[in-house]
């Protein structure tokens, strides 16, 4: 087999885990954890077809996607520290004020 | 900005200082503004009328244009031709006189700055109906000066009776303007514009169907009447005398209430093509001039008759509209203008020197004690009756002889006014009597300080005396001017707007003329015998003849019928629309389709769940879905 259809796959197989993880995981922590695996599966299908194509701009990519996801990921997780303060819990099923 | 242009935008401004900055200004410089703004469109008109009078051909000017649809382009345009300029020179001229006098009527009101304002915004709109070149602009000032009435009748606000005289103005007024709007569609809808002159020129080349042209000829007499207080719309007019005196002068005897009859003269061409309308209109001026007259009879307060007066001259007025006699009808107008003012001035110098009592019954012997007030009232009395050679004399029998002898005119409608002339006779003198002579029944409170009106009202008061002497001699009848070897200026200035009218055989002009005039001092004759010879017989009368007493004192009942009608809708309106129609409405069409509404969104509140899980599914569930129509569709 192919390497880079391995790893396209794999990245496949990565941003699906992560996607099963967001809806059926209960935990906050758990799904911002699923939330950087999606993040990761993106970044890898980048590396691969950068590597394929011999294109730089695409590995540069993912230094530019950690940047953004870093970030995001310490905003992400000052709302979290706030959420807990206010509920005292990660279970997401406690965090639903919008609630319509 | 032209001068036709500046005559009504003056006492706009007028209005604008005196309405804006008015309270922070002195006395003086108010009734300046007031008074001066006025007085300069007066001469601006004259002027321009005196151009009109050597050179003819009216004045056009299109300010702007107000709406261009495809096949109706609307303007507001002025237009200055012999009808408006006769109108203007009425509207301005008096105007000014009554705000002069106002000065001194209202000197201690404490709302002076206010009533000014209101005056100049009336002169504003009454100018644009005047002056207005389609009925668009008519229209615009036709419910400005409605507003201006309004606001006028119930200038001292305080009063619940005065604000309710005001209401019941505006909304009699609004009948007939409902009519008056439903002609103007009309109008459009059949000759595709609302210029009087492109309306006049379509009407008289024929082609409409004479259902139409007697259904616009009607809704627009609708409309005068309620503008021009005659039957069966004048309910409001005697109410309308809560307004202080000047407003009664000015607006409801000498302005405003004729419009009606600048209506019908202005669209004289539509209603000489509906000749069964023109019946209506003349049998109903003969009806309201003889309605008016009886029930000037029985009033004692001093205004009251003097409304039902207005009321009776307008029927006058109109009976000779619709004897096609529009010049004879605008003559009045102009005669009328200057003795009714005059009169109700000369009511307002003797209200003012009793401290505003209003109740004949409580004058009497006045007329030493205020001579120069007695004077001016008696020539403008003598003028209203007819007594020649006073100005009412000339105007009011060309009429009688329009009646005789116009087109659809009778002897039997030459007696009904004649009988009406008499009547006018009578109650003037009867009012006469008891305000200023007999016996004196002045209560004490109101005996101190019976003074002669101030200079700014006195001087007033005689201007509009002398005209209401000499103004009959611009226009005699077709007898004297045969006789005198003169011509009528004030008719053949009319000329070129509304023709000749009246017929010129002279024969029987004469005769009719000595009768009416012996009636007209027959009449005089009773209210002397009635009033000062033996002052116990009005009681016997009215002992022997109640139920006509009654009836006539009751308005004829209209008041009364009126109350019934909305009484009734009152009933309709609660018991039926609101009870069971408004709900039955709002169930279908409100409540139900609210109630499905909510139903529906009970449904799809439970996609809202606020579990955030649940959400990352929806969006990642509609992309699979979005991507697999992709596959299947590309």
């Amino acid at each position: 087999m192919d390497r880079y259809v391995l790893l396209v796959g794999l990245s496949g197989l990565l941003f699906s885990v992560g996607l099963l993880g967001i809806v059926i995981r209960r935990n906050l922590l758990v799904v911002m954890m699923c939330l950087e695996i999606m993040l990761n599966a993106v970044v890898l299908s980048f590396v691969t077809f950068a590597s394929q194509n011999q294109n730089v701009s695409g590995a540069a990519m993912s230094f530019f996607i950690y940047v953004a996801a870093s970030c995001e990921i310490a905003l992400a997780m000052a709302i979290v520290v706030l959420l807990v303060k206010r509920r005292g819990s990660l279970d997401l099923s406690v965090h639903q004020v919008l609630k319509g | 900005m032209n001068q036709l242009t500046l005559i009504p935008v003056l006492p706009f401004i007028g209005f604008l200082i005196n309405g804006l900055l008015g309270a922070r200004l002195p006395k003086q410089l108010v009734a300046l503004v007031a008074c001066g703004l006025p007085a300069v469109s007066f001469l601006l008109s004259f002027n321009l009328f005196q151009g009109l009078a050597s050179e003819g051909g009216s004045l056009d000017v299109v300010l702007f244009s107000w709406a261009a649809l495809d096949n109706l382009k609307l303007d507001v345009a002025l237009s200055f031709d012999q009808l408006s300029a006769v109108m203007c020179l009425v509207v301005t001229g008096v105007g000014t006189l009554i705000h002069i006098y106002s000065v001194g009527y209202m000197a201690e009101d404490k709302s002076f700055v206010r009533f000014f304002a209101y005056l100049n915004l009336f002169l504003f709109f009454m100018l644009l109906l005047v002056l207005g070149k389609n009925l668009l602009v008519l229209f615009a000032g036709w419910e400005g000066v409605g507003l201006a009435s309004y606001l006028l009748i119930g200038f001292w606000f305080e009063d619940a009776e005065k604000t309710a005289a005001g209401i019941k103005a505006f909304v009699v007024n609004r009948i007939g303007d409902t009519a008056f709007l439903l002609a103007a569609f009309l109008l459009v809808y059949c000759c595709g514009t609302l210029d009087f002159q492109e309306i006049n020129t379509s009407f008289s080349a024929g082609g409409l169907s004479p259902t139409m042209t007697n259904a616009i000829a009607l809704l627009l007499l609708l409309g005068a009447c309620g503008k021009s207080a005659q039957l069966p719309l004048h309910v409001w007019l005697p109410d309308a005398m809560a307004g202080p005196t000047p407003v009664s002068a000015l607006i409801h005897a000498a302005t405003m209430v004729t419009a009606g009859v600048y209506l019908l003269s202005r669209l004289s061409g539509v209603f000489l093509q509906a000749p069964e309308i023109m019946t209506v209109v003349a049998w109903g001026g003969a009806i309201t001039a003889l309605v008016g007259a009886s029930m000037g009879l029985v009033q004692s307060n001093l205004k009251k008759v003097l409304a039902y007066s207005t009321m009776s001259q307008i029927g006058y007025m109109f009976m000779a509209c619709g004897l096609g006699a529009f010049n004879v009808a605008m003559f009045h107008l102009t005669t009328h203008a200057f003795f009714k003012a005059c009169l109700f001035l000369g009511a307002g110098s003797v209200i003012h020197a009793l401290h505003g009592e209003e109740d004949m019954r409580k004058m009497g012997a006045l007329a030493k004690k205020i001579p120069l007030t007695f004077i001016t009232f008696m020539l403008a009395s003598l003028a209203l009756c007819g007594i020649p050679p006073f100005a009412g004399f000339f105007s009011k029998d060309e009429i009688l002889w329009s009646a005789w002898s116009g087109i659809g005119g009778s002897p039997v409608l030459w007696a009904v006014a004649t009988l009406t002339a008499g009547l006018t006779a009578f109650y003037m003198f009867r009012a006469i009597f008891m305000t200023f002579f007999g016996a004196d029944n002045v209560p004490e409170r109101l005996r101190k300080g019976i003074h002669e009106a101030p200079p700014t009202m006195a001087v007033i008061l005689v201007v509009l005396a002398l005209a209401s002497v000499v103004a009959g001699f611009i226009g005699l009848p077709g007898l004297w001017r045969d006789w005198l070897g003169v011509s009528a200026p004030f008719y053949d200035f009319l000329v070129p707007v509304l023709g000749h009218g009246g017929g010129a055989d002279h024969h029987m002009e004469l005769i009719l003329m000595l009768v009416s005039v012996t009636i007209a001092f027959t009449g005089v004759a009773m209210a002397w015998l009635l009033y000062l010879r033996c002052p116990e017989m009005p009681l016997r009368v009215r002992m022997k003849a109640t139920a006509a007493y009654r009836l006539i004192n009751d308005g004829y009942y209209f008041d009364a019928f009126y109350t019934k009608v909305v009484r009734c809708a009152d009933w309709v309106s609660e018991k039926i629309l609101a009870r069971h129609v408004e709900t039955t409405i709002d169930t279908l069409t409100t409540n139900l389709p609210a109630d499905l509404a909510q139903r529906a969104s009970k449904l799809f509140t439970r996609l809202q769940s606020g579990n955030v899980s649940a959400y990352v599914f929806y969006v990642f569930a509609g992309l699979a879905l979005f991507l697999w129509w992709g596959v299947i569709h590309v």
